[in-house]
């Protein structure tokens, strides 16, 4: 089947918040790829704005290699801010 | 005919037009051409249905003879129906179900446009938010219309058939009678006009990017919706939509 | 349930000694609770598996529209008709999200459609019963979803992510389609004529059976569901999901008035359960084959809206071919 091309589906629910991964949609340009994604994922107006792309343009990281891209990080704890500790009279931070 | 009368009249081509597109739009559910287009399709007529049952409760309160917005619509034979022919018509294919929805959206989202700046405040609220939803059909029915028009060979014969089945009952939507034109002059309803010459400048516009023709102006037009002189399909649409309530008279509550 | 019957390609459970490094790895992990997503290695099997689960519980959705579709042009008033649509779209949704992790997979949402097209693809038996009054939609809705809800609460927690994170939306979504449906009996049992509380019964009396089916065969009788429990693609069991739902829709029905049609159903003190009669799995076995009342309308009917929309989809990926090729012209 020729068939339309599928796209992912981000959506920001809230102002200040991220785009968050929802799901996909079928579409065959980019225009309806935006109708058809506010139509299913934002019915009961959810989101604040959507973004979709081609899933096919998509580079992911293969979660079997979790280990080796991220475990480094995780001994760098200064990289988070509760590696940071302050007095409580400096309140919230 | 009084103003008040002529009012009622006007809300109720409004009601009843979107009341029954809606109508003809739920009887395409499963059946849509792709699943995406199930979701646009059922919000259009969600919309349309919501809005009509806002256009009717105000009518209610003006003819006041008990009837609420249910019974107007469910216990009104055809000839007091008010709707625009163009709506009655039937699906057919999927070209003449998006035809019949843009020639209808365009008319729609310009009187709207113009209810929302009514001197009815009533009428202005209830365009105002209508107008943000007939804005977001008005664009799905003309991408489709473009997608159609411009696509295949296929597409283009079937819009193009669509739009020359359909070209009759455009003369309707904008040409004025009494009631029109008491309700431009009493600052209510929109300019006659500037209505006309929107509707054929947003046609003719996206007709012309979709390449497709568009029938004459003078053409000959069917009409008589908005007085009660309904197409043959009208009957039909509500011996369905009415069976339930008119089967059991005696239920008060469903 | 709405995957009632989900083929595992496994006749026999492998001990952890049998499996290889990587099945024993993905099966601590299974066992650890950690989600299995898209790019994580996963047994062909498991994943063949989910595909067919996902893929039956998606057309499930689709086709459920048509049975509730056969009423939204009869919903008697304008809040009813409102409601009804609402829920009709949002079925429409839930077999889109549940397509589109279905795809996450690697499957084509365009081929499983044409193996349920084909009547190679299964979907819930329950969507082959008409319905045949008003009372139906609020049937299908405190019934119907009711059956549907009990397992779908469970399936949040089902092994694969992106399964289980359309389960949560869904769910979410899905909260106020049994009440509109409860709603509809009640409201006709409190205020409706003689006629309206028959239509209730009536109601009750063809869909009773059909929905207890829909959490498909004993757990005796499905080998496949324990290898779908080891993978915890399944969370409990259909007799254990059954029982749920007989356990908490039967106080709901009292209040309602109405009966059940078994006369075998009866609280159980000592188990803490309602007993109730024995299913006829003849019936099951024969609607799931193709032989229930609606199969071929049902299908006939989605078959014609994909095929005869065939031109609608080519034209919009025709007019998006010329618009790139202006677009790159112009640059």
């Amino acid at each position: 089947m020729s068939e339309w091309v599928l796209y992912e589906v981000f959506v920001r629910s809230k102002h200040g918040l991220n785009h968050k991964h929802v799901g996909s949609v079928h579409a065959a340009d980019n225009e309806m790829a935006m109708e058809n994604a506010r139509e299913l994922y934002t019915r009961r107006s959810e989101g604040v704005s959507i973004w979709v792309v081609p899933s096919a343009t998509i580079t992911a990281s293969a979660s079997d290699e979790k280990e080796a891209l991220f475990d480094p990080s995780e001994d760098k704890v200064y990289r988070h801010a509760s590696f940071y500790k302050l007095p409580d009279e400096v309140g919230h931070m | 005919m009084t103003q008040q009368e002529a009012l009622q009249e006007y809300l109720l081509r409004m009601a009843d037009s979107g009341m029954i597109l809606a109508q003809r739009l739920s009887e395409l559910v499963g059946k849509a051409p792709a699943l995406e287009e199930e979701l646009a399709s059922s919000n259009v007529a969600l919309d349309l249905i919501g809005q009509a049952r806002n256009w009717y409760e105000y009518a209610a309160e003006l003819i006041d003879d008990g009837r609420d917005a249910d019974k107007l619509v469910f216990l009104r034979d055809a000839h007091d129906y008010r709707n625009l022919l163009m709506v009655e018509q039937p699906n057919d294919d999927y070209a003449v179900t998006m035809a019949r929805q843009f020639f209808f959206d365009v008319w729609h989202y310009f009187t709207l446009k113009a209810l929302s700046n009514s001197k009815d405040e009533r009428i202005a609220t209830i365009a105002a938010k209508a107008v943000k939803e007939a804005t977001y059909h008005l664009r799905r029915s003309s991408e489709w219309v473009k997608r159609m028009g411009d696509g295949t060979e296929e597409s283009h014969r079937r819009i193009q058939d669509a739009f020359n089945l359909l070209w009759r009952f455009t003369g309707e939507l904008i040409t004025p009678d009494d009631i029109d034109h008491a309700m431009f002059e009493a600052g209510i309803g929109p300019d006659p006009q500037q209505l006309k010459q929107d509707w054929f400048g947003m046609v003719r516009e996206v007709a012309a990017q979709a390449t497709l023709a568009v029938g004459e102006e003078d053409a000959w037009m069917y009409m008589g919706g908005k007085t009660g002189e309904h197409t043959e399909h009208l009957g039909h649409i509500l011996a369905v939509m009415q069976f339930l309530p008119r089967a059991y008279p005696d239920a008060t509550t469903w | 349930m709405y995957a009632q019957m989900v083929d595992t390609g496994t006749k026999r459970l492998k001990t952890l000694e049998e499996m290889s490094p990587e099945e024993r790895d993905f099966q601590e992990k299974i066992d650890a609770e950690t989600k299995i997503e898209a790019k994580n290695w996963m047994p062909d099997a498991y994943r063949k598996t989910l595909v067919r689960q996902i893929s039956q519980h998606a057309h499930s959705e689709i086709v459920g529209m048509l049975p509730e579709g056969n009423w939204v042009t009869r919903a008697p008033t304008l809040k009813r008709k409102l409601q009804l649509m609402a829920k009709i779209q949002d079925e429409a949704g839930h077999g889109l999200y549940l397509y589109s992790a279905m795809e996450t997979l690697g499957a084509d949402r365009d081929e499983e459609i044409q193996k349920l097209h084909d009547g190679k693809a299964k979907y819930s038996s329950i969507f082959n019963y008409p319905t045949l009054n008003w009372a139906d939609m609020g049937a299908v809705g405190w019934l119907v979803d009711g059956a549907a809800i009990v397992n779908q609460v469970v399936l949040q927690r089902t092994s694969y992510g992106p399964y289980s994170r359309a389960m949560v939306r869904i769910c979410k979504e899905e909260s106020f389609h049994q009440r509109q449906g409860y709603q509809i009996l009640l409201d006709m049992m409190r205020e409706g004529t003689q006629e309206q509380k028959d239509m209730v019964q009536d109601a009750i009396n063809r869909l009773w059976w059909p929905a207890l089916m829909m959490f498909g065969p004993h757990d005796d009788e499905s080998p496949n569901s324990q290898q779908s429990m080891v993978w915890k693609i399944k969370r409990k069991s259909n007799d254990e999901l059954r029982q749920m739902f007989i356990d908490q829709t039967i106080p709901q029905l009292e209040f309602l008035g109405c009966t059940v049609p078994d006369p075998d159903l009866k609280w159980n003190e000592e188990r803490g359960h309602y007993d109730f009669g024995e299913i006829n799995w003849k019936e099951f076995y024969d609607v799931l084959k193709g032989n229930g009342p609606c199969n071929h309308e049902r299908i006939s009917t989605r078959r014609k809206a994909i095929d005869e929309g065939a031109w609608v989809r080519e034209a919009a990926v025709a007019y998006a071919a010329k618009q790139k090729q202006r677009a790159a012209k112009a640059a």
